[in-house]
């Protein structure tokens, strides 16, 4: 009868200061397990010091065939760059 | 290696000109040290042989916690016990992440633990080899994960994401491994001679099995080939054999032991060792489910699955009645 447990995304925050990062996944019955084991999965090494984990199932992502759609509109848009611009020497630093 | 002879389907490599625009943009892409994701389009070979492959790496990390198992029990002192169980827990570590990788080609855990515990999906030869001394524990982490380190190290720049960026975590954890072992043989081999010749006793049992780790001669395979072609392996078996065997020999030096194969000899020319050809025939009836603890290992992994399952099933039933409780309160405000 037995049925698959559930997949969990982890992410840890490596120290403070930084963001959670994604780290890999695992299966746990409920989010507690989720904690637990990613703990014991991802943290054997002193690699964090919070850990989120989020049912995969929750995770919506944008579809690789979507990415010209999505991310063309800011290729064509050097200008945000700082460098776009020449700013001349004699003015020092901008 | 931790997956050996993994099957492509493949019956002679395709020229870019003659797949289809698909499938030629995702070889470019390949070509050009681009890595493929999870949801993007793949050829059906290229998702089934990494299936493959990956699943029989998982499949290698849990079955080779058992040898090692085997002596967390028996270990000479506190300290050493207390390494080996870290140990044996990467391990397991490695496997989670190597299944979790294959999870994302569309293969669920538990169709992968059936097809281990069915026997269909293989794991590497070495591990049916039994573990008689505690000599054997140092000579597994200092050949054995040498051995998979000389393989896993080209496998961080595979062309799948998901693998190759578990084999990075893997990587940063193999080489405690390989050290642990070495230094449990190097405090041995300063012991009483009879600990020196357990030492040399389990290098002589575990030297050409380490060496079969690396897998027939593949140089003339067609599935190595395209495993090359899509990048999902770097190096042919006899590369690796060769660097592993060149970099392994001086340590047996060090340690003062014997190698165990009268045609070892330095070839200036070539700058590394030449050496003799392992036991075939021994590998192919490993590899058949007929090595010395086939059955054993098997049997542990089956039992460990089949006596677990009121646990799985009780966390199951607890979660399931923590979630229709709280849905029933937030119902009820």
């Amino acid at each position: 009868m037995s049925s698959e447990w559930p997949l969990w995304e982890v992410f840890i925050r490596g120290q403070h200061g930084l963001n959670h990062r994604h780290v890999g996944s695992l299966h746990a019955p409920d989010a507690e397990m989720a904690i637990n084991n990613a703990r014991d999965v991802y943290t054997r090494r002193n690699e964090g010091v919070s850990i989120w984990v989020v049912r995969s199932s929750d995770i919506v992502a944008s579809a690789p065939s979507e990415k010209g759609p999505l991310f063309e509109p800011s290729n064509s848009k050097v200008y945000r760059h700082p460098t776009f611009f020449d700013i001349p020497d004699e003015v020092g630093h901008m | 290696m931790y997956a050996q002879m993994v099957k492509t389907d493949a019956a002679r490599i395709k020229g870019l000109d003659e797949m289809d625009p698909q499938e030629r943009v995702f070889q470019q892409r390949i070509d050009t040290g681009q890595k493929i994701e999870p949801k993007e389009w793949m050829p059906e070979a290229y998702r089934k042989t990494l299936i493959r492959q990956i699943s029989q790496h998982a499949h290698s990390e849990i079955v080779g916690q058992l040898p090692e198992g085997n002596w967390i029990t028996r270990a000479p002192t506190l300290e050493r016990k207390a390494i080996l169980l870290a140990k044996v827990q990467d391990e397991a570590g490695h496997g989670l992440y190597l299944y979790c990788a294959a999870e994302t080609l569309g293969i669920s855990r538990d169709q992968m633990y059936e097809q281990l515990h069915s026997g269909k999906a293989k794991y590497s030869s070495i591990f049916n080899y039994p573990t008689l001394s505690w000599a054997d524990i140092g000579a597994i982490g200092w050949l054995v994960d040498g051995a998979a380190i000389m393989n896993q190290v080209p496998l961080q720049r595979c062309s799948y994401g998901p693998y190759a960026r578990a084999m990075v975590r893997i990587c940063k954890e193999e080489s405690f491994h390989q050290r642990q072992g070495f230094d449990i043989l190097a405090k041995m081999v300063r012991g009483t001679p009879a600990q020196k010749e357990m030492v040399q006793d389990a290098l002589d049992r575990w030297w050409w099995p380490s060496l079969m780790m690396f897998g027939p001669s593949d140089d003339a395979s067609v599935h190595s080939a395209q495993s090359m072609a899509w990048k999902i392996k770097q190096n042919s078996n006899d590369e690796l054999r060769q660097k592993f065997v060149d970099q392994t020999v001086p340590q047996a030096e060090y340690l003062g032991l014997t190698v165990p194969d009268p045609d070892l000899k330095w070839n200036e020319e070539k700058g590394g060792y030449d050496f003799g050809e392992p036991d075939w025939s021994e590998f192919f009836e490993v590899i058949a489910g007929n090595g010395p603890c086939n059955a054993e290992r098997l049997g542990a992994r089956r039992k460990a699955w089949g006596d677990g399952t009121w646990f799985r099933d009780g966390l199951t039933a607890h979660a399931e009645k923590v979630a229709a409780r709280r849905a029933k309160s937030v119902a009820a405000e």
